[in-house]
């Protein structure tokens, strides 16, 4: 399987870099894809992978070194660039159009005509055929997009970027949504490409899928290359120890923390996919967390581990399933206002697109969850009492804004952040569930929230904590349980967590 | 941004201030064009006042709609079934006033929630659905009224006809206060400024029209009852139209199927001047208000110099779309 050795890649790069702002994410990386190879790149989150990707699809006009395609320099600062180099990427959410047929969408943007501009549909649809039939997908060319399963459309996809001659294909996680019976006809697909001599670059967080497909394997930490090797060379063991770097140490256990009894307890829990029927995001979980305890939730992208959260604080709804007590009681896991009423409050990871209306004020943001107690008769605000809670909590919080009547977009992200907590804290929960309570806020408003978060499980409130961080997820937890593809795949005491060990078993690794 | 190339003051930076700004730059353009002093008088206020109040009305259930950033385009016919309602259970029917306006102002706003339930529940959009109630409603208004203003020339069942008396209340409403100064409609139009502003700045309901007009998913998972919010948002709306609607029916002396075409988009264009934007989670009742008082001093302006129809109707657009590039901030 492997390609000959004096093959000329079919782009390879030299030296990438890229920075945002002041800050570097890729420092000089070298990368290539041979013909009639499947290039599996891995790495953590934020390890530089989907940067590489964008400058291959030509998303970046601003990178440093040169993309090499079939040996000669060329320059991708383009989405037309990279379709030009013959660069496909297909990414988690297809390009397709829903509501047009298979042919019009495998020729849209560069349809057949026929005189005076008119779309010639029949030789599309002939086309079409011949290029279905060459990639045996089994759909008539006529049939609406819409109307096929997500693992066809995919497919479909890939048909489209083989059609406008792309050699090299650049797949994005593409399993993540598919059944397991689908996952076998794109890995064939895949098969057949690689004899036909095209390349492909594939990212996954799955190692099944590492050691069955990649001829070659490359690993990215910190934005460089750990290092490039046939999977037969590289053990699972080894590849973790690749992407989470050599700088080991287990994580110090948060100090004082001792559980008195369970907070909540979360029985046969799962979350049906909300697109896909039949297929489930979380399956089958169960613990118990434990009245002022850190408990880490870790997981990779797509692990269903954000999912528990939300289904606990009752915003799934009815794709919710199983049970969940709540100090003893039984807790409904129907809606957010149930959840919040009996003292459970979630942290979303996305404070712009789930956490705050940009034009409230911080005192509105912050009380926002509270009015129900901060308000009398008729629903008649009792200002003089919200500001004194507000002002209160955010004390609390160091939230350093010169108003508290300032709308929250002019705030900082670290601020933002703080206010969503606040938020969170001002009806006194007895469970936080927090979502990457870290994400984008600066060093200092970080150490401020860990300090915080001390301080509230000293109080007895219980922790459900997601962070991508694993560093983070180490120094607070007092325990760890680990997801993979919607089940808990392990258990870690703090004590005993790993950077290694973690990793692993959220990749599928048996620990 | 585009909106602010110029360097602005920064007191400029406040809606309030900006909607002031622009209401006192249409009030010397009035002075400007005085039509030989008959902008400096009194009465031409008074009468801009009272012409503005049942567009006012419809403007302030609008706003809190829009805050919600929805849109409701079904005013004008709820407040066109309001007057025949109330005409009909006033006139031919012979209820007294304390009767009829809490039964009309009630079914406008049954009609309300029920615009609110499809938009929260069915999760349809507010276009659409409101698109649909002013199709509606405006047939409603044509069933109860048979197609026909309602005076007070009744026709009985046998067929005979006679003319009633006009109730009082008509006169009540359509008459002034104060030695002539202040009608009794912008009476109404201003306790309804009152009401509004009362609730959006201080009651729980306001504070959750802001979330969720701000950002749905994010006011759902802070526990605020979204479905609640947005039916009482559309509600109120179908209340002050029904409100206008019984202010209409009073100025006209009748109920007419055919009244208030087109209001709908005047109210909208008072909340949008005012500043008050149409994605949602911002603006107040006040800058409806000025919104409110920039076109009224507009039109004045306008008829007071015998400006023909269709100049009015040209600058009122390019005006809308000035205020709202003068309006749009620094963000």
């Amino acid at each position: 399987m492997p390609a000959a050795v004096q093959t000329v890649p079919l782009v390879a790069t030299r030296n990438i870099r890229k920075s945002f702002g002041t800050v570097e994410v890729l420092h000089g990386v070298d990368f290539e894809v041979l013909p009639g190879e499947v290039h599996v790149l891995a790495g953590e989150n934020g390890a530089g992978k989907s940067t590489l990707i964008r400058i291959l699809s030509g998303v970046y006009d601003d990178y440093g070194g040169d993309v090499l395609v079939e040996g000669r320099p060329r320059r991708l600062a383009h989405p037309k660039d990279a379709v030009r180099a013959g660069i496909a990427t297909i990414h988690q959410e297809l390009s397709l159009v829903p509501t047009m047929s298979v042919a019009d969408n495998l020729f849209l943007g560069r349809e057949l005509r026929r005189r005076f501009g008119r779309v010639d549909f029949a030789a599309q649809e002939r086309e079409a055929a011949l290029i279905l039939a060459e990639m045996a997908l089994e759909f008539p060319p006529r049939l609406l997009v819409a109307e096929l399963p997500l693992s066809s459309q995919q497919l479909l996809e890939i048909a489209r970027a083989l059609a406008r001659e792309a050699r090299l294909l650049i797949l994005d996680e593409p399993t993540s949504a598919l059944r397991e019976h689908e996952v076998e006809s794109l890995f064939a697909r895949l098969g057949e490409l690689r004899r036909r001599g095209r390349g492909v670059v594939y990212i996954t967080h799955r190692l099944e899928e590492i050691y069955r497909l990649a001829d070659r394997i490359t690993v990215l930490r910190d934005g460089r290359v750990a290092g490039t090797a046939a999977p037969a060379e590289l053990p699972a063991r080894e590849l973790v120890r690749w992407m989470v770097g050599r700088e080991l140490g287990g994580g110090p256990a948060a100090a004082g923390a001792r559980p008195e009894g369970p907070a909540l307890e979360v029985d046969g829990l799962s979350v049906a996919h909300p697109e896909v029927a039949g297929r489930l995001q979380v399956q089958d979980i169960s613990f118990t967390l434990g009245r002022g305890e850190i408990l880490g939730l870790a997981g990779l992208q797509g692990s269903g581990a954000s999912e528990v959260l939300h289904a606990l604080f009752g915003a799934l709804g009815t794709r919710a399933s199983g049970r969940a007590a709540l100090l003893g009681e039984p807790l409904p896991m129907r809606d957010p206002r149930t959840a919040a009423s009996r003292g459970v409050m979630l942290l979303t990871n996305d404070r712009k697109a789930t956490g705050l209306a940009p034009d409230l004020s911080v005192t509105h943001s912050v009380s926002l969850t509270s009015l129900p107690r901060l308000s009398g008769t008729l629903g008649w605000v009792r200002r003089r009492a919200e500001a004194e809670a507000v002002e209160r909590v955010t004390r609390g919080l160091r939230l350093g804004v010169p108003s508290l009547a300032a709308p929250v977009w002019t705030l900082s992200g670290g601020n933002q952040q703080k206010v969503c907590l606040a938020r969170c804290l001002l009806p006194e929960p007895r469970v936080l569930l927090l979502d990457e309570p870290t994400r984008g806020i600066d060093v200092g408003a970080k150490a401020d929230i860990y300090a915080l978060m001390r301080e509230w499980v000293g109080a007895g409130i219980a922790i459900l904590l997601i962070t991508s961080e694993m560093d983070e997820l180490l120094a607070l937890s007092d325990r760890i349980l680990v997801m993979h593809r919607g089940r808990l795949a392990a258990e870690f005491p703090g004590a005993e967590a790993t950077k290694e060990r973690v990793l692993a078993a959220a990749m599928g690794h048996a620990a | 941004m585009s909106g602010a190339r110029f360097a602005v003051p920064s007191w400029l930076n406040a809606p309030v201030a900006r909607a002031l700004l622009a209401l006192l730059l249409m009030m010397a353009i009035g002075c400007a064009f005085n039509a030989d002093g008959a902008f400096f008088r009194w009465s031409v206020h008074r009468d801009m006042l009272r012409q503005v109040s049942t567009f006012g009305i419809l403007a302030c259930g609008m706003t809190v709609v829009i805050v919600t950033a929805g849109i409701d385009l079904s005013v004008s016919s709820v407040l066109a079934l309001a007057a025949v309602c109330f005409a009909w259970l006033t006139l031919p029917h012979g209820w007294p006033a304390v009767l009829a306006i809490p039964v009309v102002l009630a079914a406008g706003t049954a009609l309300g929630s029920l615009s609110g339930a499809l938009v929260a529940r069915m999760r349809i959009q507010p276009f659409i659905v409101t698109l649909a109630m002013m199709v509606f409603a405006r047939g409603l208004a044509k069933v109860v009224s048979g197609g026909q203003k309602i005076t007070n020339y009744v026709t009985a069942a046998d067929g005979t006809s006679r003319t009633v008396e006009l109730p009082a209340v008509f006169s009540a409403i359509d008459s002034r206060v104060l030695g002539g100064n202040l009608s009794i409609v912008t009476l109404v139009f201003a306790l309804s400024v009152l009401a509004t502003w009362v609730l959006l700045s201080r009651l729980r309901l306001g504070r959750y029209l802001y979330a969720v007009g701000g950002n749905q998913e994010a006011a759902r998972l802070s526990a605020v009852p979204v479905g609640w919010t947005l039916v009482a948002a559309y509600a109120y709306a179908g209340l002050l139209s029904a409100v206008a609607g019984i202010c209409q029916a009073a100025q006209e002396t009748h109920g007419d199927p055919e009244t208030g075409m087109g209001y709908e988009l005047d109210a909208i264009a008072m909340v949008v001047i005012g500043g008050t934007p149409l994605s949602g989670g911002k603006g107040s009742v006040v800058l409806t208000l000025i919104g409110v008082l920039t076109i009224g001093y507009l039109q004045k302006i306008l008829s007071l110099n015998a400006a023909p129809e269709a100049t009015r109707l040209m600058l009122t657009g390019a005006i809308i779309i000035c205020a709202v590039l003068f309006q749009r901030g620094r963000r």
